[in-house]
């Protein structure tokens, strides 16, 4: 059972809908025959070193690209086609893309950490660059034309009065070789698509209904699934009575493995609200509680740490000491959630000892083989399709809905199995990004420049993705296999722009690696949102110190041009505002990961006094990503970071009782909506002679400390938790 | 138990087998297959799944379909002309890429049309006020703002 059989995808359009019908394993409502042998599903190792890894030519005259990675919304497809039709003079039309497959893309790990662009889309890059030399080189043998006399424009090759398709020149074969160093590379020398505002083309098949995400597969026959949640994280199951719903019209199967609980119904609606009857009635043993009575920031000072020491360089500690000005100062900030505006959703079918997922996963080849694991089932017996679905930020649900369904269906063969988690589950069970607490402390001397610089910094670790540890896929836990909460998750995610980028000699920084109460993983930014925010807080306090402007104690401390640049930018873009009472703007600049985007951020506040309410009125960002692929989409990735940003900052922290989490919805975890989302404006910085940097994730950090030190410049008060305390804003 | 119930989704009469407490939003999703109208809460509280009823923009996941019965549904599949011309709003999204990953996408046409129905040159004011129930975790809220005004003025 090596190779799994053709499954084709095939829309139908139909009476003003659309639907889907999917040949799977002979479940088919639709054959296709014209299926290409490259287009069956295998679970061959594709060998990313080879060309057709990443392009393949297709007999319809277009160009294939695939991609390991993922469409999050974040516009990495429009990107990467950009960038393949900019090196193959091909038109946006006749490229298409493929994204995370097993057994058909390459596996690229996650989409994760901004690094889609500086990764696979130069991945791509290079393979068509190659390709283009490459099949240049044939043509001229082919046609018998000069190399020099030859072009490729449109995926046609032409010149001395002739011309031949790729697919011709190339019949029906692909470029098996390994991908070579091309001799140019277009996007720095042509330009013409690379560095445009492309629009996406899935925003229109969105704004038209068409097909797009995950939650809208529909397959022949596809059951419903629901989920029983237990009362705690740690909660066993003692009893669960089937026969509650048994009777009940459309009910399939109650399965239970352990203290994992599903329900399967013929439809959707049936399926809610039999998992209900079943939770109001199953008996769960609790032996543990949260400690909801301690302050989450003391709580996670006095956990049992791992401790290092990050970095030391010179005498942090008499250069401290012997400074003109000394301050101290801690910062805090509470478990945040992803929360998905769509639930998470898996759509899971087990035929024939094959198990098939569709999933919003960002790592399709990390969850088949912690599936593998999991399952106890061969890799090759798993496929695993990425669909995209809504927004998640870092790794949320996705994988753990996933491998629910992939657990129901096995209990439930022949069928696919579709689940959806409810807002109250996306909420209380997805892993949330960590509380975090920074403790700095610094000495100025007489001209305001840092002489000595300490930073600790207690934190969880950030990433528990599926791909390191079965336990970290939700379900393990209660299946009774011996499984339990995972360790600490990835430590580097912690200490993520801990380092500060300004030109400081004596420093000490030290992580305290805590395993927190919570579930938690990757939220975008991982541990640079909350460095940064203490960060960038701490240099405003420190500037106030040294009666310096904000900006201009930055500028004083940093060496690197394009830094430099960046906050001159914002500086100019912001002069002519001008604040009234009760009003503040502030600044905050950093670099991702202290090598990937730069970027500064400004906040322009009002604050009513009455009731401490902060009104964030607009926020600018200026931007250098390196060569920009799409000046809109960074843009908008860019906006849209601020925004989520500043909502972090004035309303979100995970709350929770003895029991568990009590942050169910958003009305209990109220996030930014209209009213409160500011105005924004971004500035893109375009530099073609430098790598394309991850971007996707700059502007939390900054937007977060822009916003708090204008609420300080607005009130002279200082605010060091998140979310911002209204109270403390309000003047008596 | 089942019944039949007749529906008028995007101008077809349609009869539909189901519960009568089915939400309005399921039997549009699963029976009728159409892509618009998204679950995001189930409890009126983010307008993934808003369609206009009679009209307005409402969620649908807070009507049964017994009480949809004999009103006029228009989806985000039902708004372009008989041509396939979009609706100015769907056109002005798609022209300010006023979406990230687009799950509110739905939500937030159906109530721009509701508004510039209602209301056919409104201020960024009127535009938050309605617009306040409907939940973008991508932070797409800005440009959505520049798209209403665009559409408005078309
Ligand atoms: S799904 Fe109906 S309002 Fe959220
Ligand atoms: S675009 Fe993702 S929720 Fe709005």
């Amino acid at each position: 059972m090596q190779n799994l059989k053709t499954s084709r995808r095939t829309f139908i359009k139909s009476a003003g809908f659309i639907s889907i019908g999917f040949t799977m394993f002979g479940s088919s409502c639709i054959q296709r025959s014209d299926a290409t042998e490259s287009e069956k599903i295998s679970n061959n190792a594709v060998d990313a070193s080879r060309v057709d890894a990443w392009l393949q030519i297709l007999e319809n005259g277009k160009v294939k690209i695939l991609t390991g990675k993922m469409e999050l919304g974040q516009g990495v497809k429009t990107a990467i086609m950009q960038v393949a039709a900019e090196e193959l003079n091909t038109d946006l039309s006749l490229i298409e893309i493929h994204v995370a497959e097993t057994g058909i893309t390459p596996n690229e790990g996650y989409t994760a950490g901004s690094r889609s662009i500086e990764t696979s889309a130069m991945s791509v890059r290079k393979a068509a660059a190659y390709t283009r030399e490459k099949l240049i080189a044939l043509a001229s043998k082919e046609l018998e034309v000069e190399q020099n006399a030859l072009t490729l424009k449109d995926a046609t090759i032409s010149g001395g009065h002739k011309q031949i398709s790729l697919f011709e020149l190339l019949k029906g074969k692909q470029l098996t070789e390994k991908v070579g160093e091309p001799k140019t590379i277009f996007a720095k020398t042509e330009r013409k698509v690379v560095g445009k505002p492309i629009p996406r083309k899935d925003i229109a098949d969105i704004v038209q209904a068409k097909l797009h995400f995950i939650h809208d597969l529909r397959f022949e026959e596809m059951v419903h699934a629901r989920i029983i949640r237990p009362t705690t994280y740690t909660s066993k199951l003692v009893s669960v009575d089937e026969n509650l719903v048994k009777k009940e019209e459309g009910f399939k199967k109650l399965i239970k493995v352990g203290s994992f609980l599903g329900v399967i119904a013929e439809e959707e609606f049936q399926a809610i609200k039999m998992a209900k009857t079943i939770k109001e009635n199953a008996q769960w043993e609790n032996p543990d509680t949260l400690p909801a009575n301690t302050p989450l920031k003391e709580l996670i000072q006095f956990l049992p740490a791992d401790t290092e020491t990050d970095t030391a360089s010179g005498d942090w500690e008499s250069s401290i000491q012997q400074a003109k000005v000394q301050h101290k100062a801690s910062y805090f900030k509470p478990y945040i959630m992803h929360a998905a505006n769509g639930p998470s959703c898996a759509i899971a079918l087990f035929k024939e000892g094959k198990l098939h997922i569709w999933t919003h996963s960002q790592g399709v080849y990390p969850l088949r083989s912690t599936l593998s694991s999991l399952l106890e089932m061969s890799e090759d017996n798993i496929h695993i399709q990425g669909v995209p679905g809504s927004g998640c930020y870092g790794h949320n649900a996705a994988d753990d809905v996933a491998a629910e369904a992939a657990i129901l269906a096995m209990h439930y063969p022949d069928k696919h199995v579709r689940l959806q988690w409810m807002r109250e589950e996306e909420n209380s069970w997805e892993p949330f990004g960590t509380a975090m607490l920074m403790q700095l402390e610094a000495g100025l001397d007489e001209n305001g420049r840092i002489q000595g610089w300490k930073y600790d910094l207690w934190s969880d670790g950030h990433s528990t993705r599926p791909g390191r540890n079965t336990e970290n896929l939700l379900p393990a836990r209660y299946m009774d296999k011996g499984y339990k909460r995972p360790a600490s998750g990835f430590r580097g995610g912690a200490t993520r722009n801990a380092e500060p980028y300004y030109e400081i000699t004596n420093m000490q920084l030290q992580s305290h690696i805590f395993t927190g109460p919570l579930r938690r993983s990757a939220l975008r930014g991982l541990g640079a949102y909350a460095n940064i925010f203490a960060i960038e807080c701490f240099i405003d306090e420190l500037a106030e110190k040294a009666n310096i402007e904000p900006v201009d104690f930055r500028t004083m401390h940093l060496k690197d041009a394009r830094a430099l640049y960046c906050l001159q930018k914002l500086k100019t873009n912001t002069r002519n505002v001008k604040t009234a009472e009760n009003e503040g703007l502030g600044f905050a600049f950093s670099r991702y990961k202290n090598s990937a985007s730069y970027c500064g951020v400004a906040a322009h506040v009002f604050v009513d006094r009455k009731n401490g309410a902060v009104k964030v009125k607009k926020m600018w960002a200026v931007i250098d990503s390196g060569e920009t692929i799409n000046p809109d989409g960074l843009k908008n990735q860019t906006e849209g970071g601020m925004i989520q940003s500043a909502s972090w900052a004035l309303k979100e922290a995970v709350k929770f009782d003895e029991n568990h989490i009590t942050s169910i919805d958003w009305a209990s975890y109220p996030i930014f909506r209209y009213n409160d989302a500011p105005e924004t404006e971004v500035e893109v910085i375009d530099r073609v002679d430098q790598p394309p940097l991850g971007a996707g994730e700059a502007a939390q950090g900054p937007a977060t400390a822009a916003i708090v030190n204008a609420i300080n410049k607005a009130t002279g008060i200082r605010i060091r938790e998140l979310p911002v305390n209204q109270v403390l804003l309000k003047q008596s | 138990m089942k019944e039949a119930i007749k529906l008028k989704v995007n101008g077809l009469e349609q009869t539909i087998d189901t519960t009568p407490d089915t939400p309005l939003l399921y039997v549009l999703r699963n029976n009728l297959a159409l892509n618009g109208p998204k679950f995001g809460c189930g409890l009126g509280q983010c307008g993934a799944c808003m369609v206009l009823f009679n009209g307005k923009s409402v969620p649908s996941c807070q009507i049964p379909a017994s009480a949809a019965a004999n009103a006029e549904i228009v989806t985000l599949e039902g708004l372009a002309d008989e041509a396939g011309q979009l609706h100015p709003v769907q056109q002005s999204f798609i022209d300010e890429q006023a979406a990230q990953c687009g799950y509110c996408t739905n939500g937030m046409i159906i109530a721009s049309v509701s508004l510039l129905e209602e209301n056919a040159n409104p201020t960024d004011e009127e535009i938050r006020n309605k617009l306040q129930t409907n939940i973008c975790r991508c932070g797409v809220h800005s440009r959505v703002i520049r798209a209403i005004k665009k559409a408005a003025s078309l």
